[in-house]
Order: structure tokens, then sequence, then C-alpha cells
């Protein structure tokens, strides 16, 4: 019998278009640009803060163009999609085992989502 | 009985005659109950002796029979014939060489699995006259998911990452691992974590989860191995920021 084995290429560059779940996966990747983005805007936000008040409250009136307003909400999409992602795989990579019984993964996922609101409250009501 | 003629396209490989893979199209007549390793047994049988793949059980229990089925990886024996259109196409496992038609070469596999050593290493030796190794409900029911693994390699099949690093170790062999660390019988995690903690080992791994989505024995690969990385980097922290603690 002849050995003469066939490989099947694989496209490096757009294999995450050939299944639904591949581009689930990179979508949640993706979350990273914007969210990181979001970081340095944060950080030009302190910068213009140790400033003074006059350039932090003109950059404060530059987020208010379109593309900023535009970029924001997009950020905001990106983080809430990539937190509930992997919110909902916790339970894979964090299984609590209590006797001969595993914690049901809703819980797990569901803590997750309860921390997350109670520390949203949080800075919500001490940053107003 | 409902009886229903398919197309049924499989990529052949005569590794003697062809350069490269090409589809062939047979007519099947198949029963509502026929799964898609019957219709390449009738195949087989009555239109094409050529035809090779792999199969024994017919119950999801050997492993053998993996095939891409209309691009999705699937036991052969359990991808019921009645859930799909009338044109099916079959392709050997994804990211395998081809050795013949739907057969394909899975040495890399073997040898990933053997390096990760897939048996109990006990932590001491004992005479047989100490008696078995005892182990709690509770005990066994922390890797007990593992144990249904059959080495389908369904899931090196669906891993893009595997696709594109050949290195990596890989779903399977790192659940096993996981599965014989996790068991408190076993002394063997430090031998392992040297495959299974390399960079070719957990670290390749991007959680993209094809692997459990597609196990038709419902074991979670990508959940062992994301487990493998949070206990591979407490170790890390263990070693660097307090070497006096033991492992």
């Amino acid at each position: 019998m002849s050995t003469k084995p066939y490989v099947r290429e694989v496209s490096k560059f757009d294999w995450y278009f050939k299944h639904p779940r591949f581009m689930r996966y990179m979508a949640r990747e993706v979350t990273c640009i914007f969210i990181g983005a979001y970081t340095f805007l944060l950080i030009a936000a302190l910068g213009s803060l140790s400033q003074g008040k006059d350039a932090f409250d003109a950059f404060v009136q530059g987020l208010g163009s379109p593309f900023w307003v535009l970029f924001n909400a997009a950020a905001l999409v990106a983080a809430v999609y990539h937190s509930t992602s992997w919110f909902n795989v916790t339970p894979q990579a964090m299984p609590i085992q209590r006797g001969e019984e595993f914690v049901p993964g809703n819980i797990i996922i569901g803590a997750h989502y309860a921390v997350w609101a109670v520390v949203s409250l949080i800075i919500l009501v001490w940053g107003v | 009985m409902s009886e229903r003629q398919i197309q049924l396209e499989v990529l052949r490989y005569d590794p003697d005659t062809d350069s490269e893979p090409r589809f062939q199209s047979y007519t099947v007549p198949c029963k509502n109950e026929w799964v898609v390793l019957d219709a390449l047994n009738y195949v087989k049988e009555n239109l094409d002796t050529t035809l090779s793949y792999r199969w024994s059980c017919h119950m999801a229990v050997c492993g053998s029979c993996g095939m891409m089925v209309n691009g999705e990886p699937k036991l052969s024996c359990k991808a019921f014939i009645r859930e799909y259109s009338d044109n099916i196409r079959v392709e050997p496992l994804a990211n395998f060489p081809i050795e013949r038609d739907l057969v394909t070469v899975v040495e890399d596999f073997i040898a990933k699995l053997a390096s990760v050593k897939p048996y109990l290493i006990p932590k001491e030796d004992k005479p047989i006259s100490a008696g078995e190794f005892k182990q709690t409900p509770a005990e066994l029911m922390t890797y007990k998911q593992y144990t249904l693994c059959i080495n389908c390699m369904l899931c090196y099949a669906a891993c893009p990452q595997y696709a594109l690093v050949p290195e990596f170790i890989g779903p399977a062999a790192i659940a096993l691992a996981h599965r014989y660390n996790q068991d408190s019988r076993d002394g063997g995690r430090d031998e392992r974590q040297e495959v299974i903690a390399s960079h070719e080992g957990v670290w390749e791994c991007s959680f993209v989860g094809a692997c459990s989505e597609v196990c038709p024995k419902h074991v979670d690969p990508a959940g062992a191995l994301q487990q493998v990385k949070v206990a591979s980097t407490i170790d890390w922290y263990k070693e660097h920021l307090m070497p006096w603690v033991k492992k």
C-alpha cells in the first residue's frame, strides 16, 4: 500500500469565515480593539485633567462630536458583548464542585452578572 | 418502512493514482433509521467496493468512524440521514492528512496522546497486599466526564488552532491529562505539566470552544483546557512570588 498522504492546506487569513462559531469567536476577540482604544481614551482624559480644568472641559466638549459619540456607543456594545460572552463560559473554566454535584452553570454565570450589577451601581452612585 | 434517495458526495483520494482528492457522487436509497455510516456501507457493498473508511462498533463507542458530514465533524454512526437534506457531503476528518478516501493519518494524535501519559501514575508504590486505592464518589465525580472521551478526534477536526498550529497538543490529549491530574489516586501531574503547560500545550488554546461543541460524548475539552490554564497560572505565581510554598 502506498503512503502518500495528502495534506489539505488551511488558509491562515480567512479561516474564521468558514463557520459561524469561528465568526462568533472572532467577534469576541475583536471587541478587545474597542476596549483597548477606550483605555487610551481614558488615559488621554487623565492627561487633560492633569493640565487643569480648562483643558479637561475642552476635552469633554470634544467628546460631544458625532465621531466620539459613535465610538463610545460602539465601545459600550463591544464591552457588553465581551463581558457577557466571557461570563457565559465561566462555568467551564471555574466549575465548583459541592460533594458529588457540580454547582449549576447558571448560578456561576448569574453570580458574575450580580457582581457586575453591584459594582456598576456603586460606581454610578459614587460618581454622581 | 420509509425510504429516501439521497446523493452521497464522498471525497475520494487514491494515493497511487490521484494527485489531489476529488468528489464522487453516489445515489443511495436510505431507510429512515439509517445513519451516514449505513449509507457508506451500502455504497461499499453495492456500488463501489474500492471506497475506504474506518468503522467498527456502529454505536458511538469505538470512535473510529469520525468524518466531516456537510463540513461538521461527526461520528458517521451517529449522524442520522433524516436530519440532513437529500445531498450529503462526506469528507475525511479535517486537519489530518488523508491516507486514502475517508481514512486519515492519525499518528500525530496518537503521539500527542502518549506524550501526556494518560494513565494512572500512583503517588507511591504500594504492594498488592496493601489493598486497592480507594476513592469516594465525590472524588470520582471530579474527573468522571473526561473518562467518557473515546479518542474519536472530532475535537481536533473542529479546532481552528490545531489547524493553524499543528504542534498544538490539542483538546482530547490535554483533557485526558487533566482527567488523570484530577484523579485522587494519581501523582503524575508534574510529569504531565511539562507537556501540557508548555507553549504547545494549553497556551496555544484561545478558547474558541469548538471542541466541546462537536464532542459526541459531551465531554468538555475546552473547559478542561481552561482549568489547566488556571492551575498552571497559580503554579507560576506560587513559584515566582512564593518560592517557599511547596506545590
